[in-house]
C-alpha cells in the first residue's frame, strides 16, 4: 500500500516573475507505508520543497500529492489534519522553540489537534523518550538545554503528534560527531518499533547508508533515482555527475576489488567493511 | 506574502537619478516634498505630478514597481481621502444622515489623496535609485553638522544601515517560523483577533530570539575587525557633487519657482 504518492508535482518559485524558478518538475513518486527512505540531492535540487509539499505547507503549481490514496488538497480548510498526519521536522529546528518548559513545548503540536490533557502528558513522555531526553529536563527551559538536547526537544515537539509519516530535514546538521550517531541511532529506533514511514533528508551519504532502505535522488527538480540503497550506491559515477558522492568507504571497497581483490559489491557501512576485509585476510 | 514587500527596495540601474549624488537626492526629494504640500491649486499640484511622473519615467524602473509600492498603503490613501470628504464647509452638495459632503470637501480629498500618492512615488524614487549604504552615508554626511550638539551621527547612520541590511533576513526568517509552526498545527489565519495575536507567540519569541542572537554575532564579528565607532574612519567611496547634481538642483528651482507663480496668480482651491 503507497502512503505517499505523487502525480506530476511541480513548484514553480515566483511564477509570473522574472525570478520564475522550477523547484520540482513534475515528480511522480510512490513511497510504501512502513519505508525509510533517505532523500539526497545537491543544494538547490528541490528537496526542502518537495518535503514541504508532502505536508501541505506549499501549494502546488500542478500535480497531487496524495496520502494513503487521497489528494492532500481535496479539502482546502482541512489542511491543518494533513500536517497531524505527516510531521515535518525543519533544519535547525531548535531554533522553533519558544515555550518556558520543554514539556510544554512539546505539547504545543498535540495540543493544536485538540486532544486531552491526559493524552497529551502520556505523548509527550512517549515523544520524550523516542527522543532520548532525560526526564528532568522536561521541567527546564529549553532555552537552558544544550545544543544536542534542543534539537532532540524539538524533534519530540513532531514525534509527539503520533504521525503516520515522519520527515526529517537533514536533522544531524551541524551537530558533534557523537551526537549525530546518538540521534541518528535514535530515529532507526522510533521507525522500528513504531513501524511508520521515516523520510530523511540528508547530505550525510554515511547516515542514510546507514538508515535508509530506499533513497530518492534528487536532480535538478527531478528525481533521478528512487531505488535501494545498495542499487543507488552501486551507481556512483551517475551520482558524482549529480555533485554527489556514494559513502566513502564503498568507495573504497570498490577500489580495492578493481584491484583483484575479491570483495562483493555493495558494502554501505564500516562494519560490513570490516567483516568482509577480516574474511578476506582470513582466508589467506 | 511577506516577499511582496517592495518599499525600501533598492533597483540597481544606470539613470542620471540613479547617478545623482545621494546627498543631492535626500535634499531634492525633501524639497519636492516641500513643494507637494504648499501646492494650492490643481495647476500647481499638477505641475509637481507631471514633475514627479517625468522622474518616474526617468529612472527606468518599470512602472510596474511603483505601482506595488503604492498597493501597500493603498488602503491608508484612500481611508484620509474618505475622511476628507467630509470636511469642507460652505453650501452642501449632498446630504447623508450627518455626513455632508461640499465643494471644498471634495477638494480637500482630492488633493489630500494625490498628495500622499505623490509623496510615496517621490519617496519611492528615491529607495528605487539609492543604495542602502548610499542612503546611509548621505545621511550621516547630511547630519555631521549636528555633532557639534554631542549627537552620535555615525552611530545613528550605523544604526540604519544595519536595520536596513536585516529586515530581508528577518523576513526571511519570519516565513521559516512560521512554516515550521504549522508544521506543528498553528492555525494563524481563523478566530477572533484574541486567538490571532496569541496565535503570534510561537512565531515571535523565536524571531525575537533569532534577532538577539544575530546581533550579538554581529557585535563580536565587528569588534574582530576592529570596528571602533566613527572617529578616525575613513571611507573607501566619498561622496562627489557633480554637474548632474547642479542640474538636478537647477530643475527643482525651476519646479518651485512654478509652484510659486502658480500659487500667486491663481486663485487657492484649499485653504
Amino acid at each position: 500500500m503507497n502512503i505517499i504518492e505523487t502525480e506530476d508535482l511541480s513548484f514553480v518559485y515566483g511564477q509570473g516573475t522574472p525570478f520564475e524558478k522550477k523547484a520540482n518538475d513534475k515528480l511522480n513518486i510512490q513511497i510504501k507505508e512502513g519505508e525509510f527512505i533517505g532523500i539526497i540531492g545537491h543544494t538547490g535540487s528541490g528537496k526542502s520543497t518537495l518535503v514541504q509539499m508532502l505536508n501541505g505547507l506549499i501549494k502546488p503549481t500542478s500535480g497531487t500529492v496524495k496520502l494513503c490514496g487521497e489528494d492532500i488538497w481535496a479539502a482546502p480548510k482541512e489542511i491543518r489534519k494533513i500536517r497531524f498526519k505527516v510531521g515535518l521536522v525543519f533544519q535547525y529546528p531548535e531554533y522553533q522553540l519558544f515555550e518556558e518548559t520543554v514539556e510544554k513545548d512539546i505539547a504545543y503540536g498535540p495540543g493544536n489537534m485538540g486532544l486531552s490533557d491526559e493524552e497529551i502528558q502520556q505523548r509527550v513522555r512517549l515523544a520524550a523518550r523516542f527522543a532520548g531526553l532525560k526526564d528532568e529536563l522536561l521541567k527546564k527551559s529549553p532555552f537552558d538545554l544544550s545544543g544536542g538536547e534542543k534539537r532532540r526537544a524539538a524533534i519530540a515537539g513532531v514525534i509527539a503528534m503520533d504521525p503516520d509519516v515522519l520527515i526529517l530535514d537533514e536533522p544531524t546538521a551541524g551537530l558533534d560527531p557523537s551526537g549525530r550517531d546518538v540521534l541518528l541511532a535514535q530515529i532507526k529506533q522510533y521507525h522500528d518499533e513504531r513501524k511508520n514511514t521515516v523520510l530523511l533528508v540528508s547530505h550525510s551519504m554515511e547516515d542514510i547508508a546507514r538508515t535508509a532502505d530506499r533513497i530518492l535522488v534528487m536532480n535538478k527538480g527531478r528525481a533521478a533515482m528512487l531505488e535501494d540503497t545498495q542499487t543507488v550506491f552501486s551507481r556512483g559515477d551517475e551520482l558524482e555527475k549529480m555533485g554527489l558522492r556514494v559513502p566513502q568507504v564503498t568507495k573504497v571497497m570498490s577500489r580495492l576489488r578493481e584491484m583483484g581483490y575479491n570483495l562483493p559489491s555493495g558494502i554501505l557501512t564500516v562494519e560490513q567493511a570490516a567483516n568482509e576485509l577480516q574474511n578476506l585476510l582470513g582466508k589467506r | 506574502m511577506l516577499k511582496d514587500i517592495t518599499l525600501g527596495q533598492f533597483l540597481p540601474g544606470d539613470s542620471p537619478v540613479h547617478r545623482l549624488d545621494p546627498r543631492a537626492k535626500i535634499l531634492l526629494l525633501i524639497a519636492v516634498i516641500v513643494f507637494i504640500f504648499i501646492t494650492g491649486n490643481y495647476i500647481s499640484l499638477a505641475l509637481v505630478g507631471v514633475f514627479i511622473i517625468a522622474v518616474i519615467l526617468f529612472t527606468k524602473i518599470s512602472l510596474k514597481m511603483y505601482l506595488k509600492s503604492m498597493k501597500m498603503i493603498l488602503f491608508i490613501v484612500l481611508f484620509t481621502g474618505l475622511i476628507n470628504l467630509f470636511y469642507g464647509k460652505g453650501e452642501p452638495l449632498v446630504q447623508l444622515g450627518i455626513f455632508t459632503i461640499t465643494e471644498a470637501g471634495i477638494n480637500n480629498a482630492i488633493f489630500v489623496t494625490v498628495r500622499i500618492a505623490l509623496l510615496i512615488l517621490a519617496s519611492s524614487v528615491l529607495t528605487f535609485t539609492t543604495s542602502p549604504t548610499d542612503l546611509t552615508d548621505a545621511v550621516e554626511r547630511l547630519l555631521k553638522p549636528l555633532t557639534v550638539f554631542h549627537i552620535k551621527v555615525h552611530e545613528v547612520a550605523m544604526m540604519m544601515t544595519i536595520a536596513l541590511r536585516f529586515v530581508p533576513t528577518l523576513l526571511e526568517e519570519t516565513d521559516k517560523i512560521m512554516s515550521a509552526q504549522k508544521a506543528r498545527g498553528a492555525d494563524m489565519d481563523s478566530g477572533n483577533l484574541i486567538k490571532r495575536v496569541k496565535a503570534l507567540i510561537p512565531v515571535l519569541i523565536p524571531l525575537f530570539l533569532s534577532a538577539f542572537r544575530r546581533a550579538s554575532d554581529l557585535a563580536i564579528a565587528m569588534e574582530c575587525r576592529c570596528y571602533q565607532g566613527g572617529s578616525g574612519r575613513t571611507r573607501m567611496k566619498t561622496l562627489h557633487y557633480g554637474k548632474i547634481d547642479a542640474y538636478g538642483a537647477a530643475i527643482c528651482l525651476v519646479l518651485l519657482t512654478g509652484v510659486i507663480l502658480c500659487n500667486i496668480f491663481l486663485p487657492a482651491t484649499v485653504r
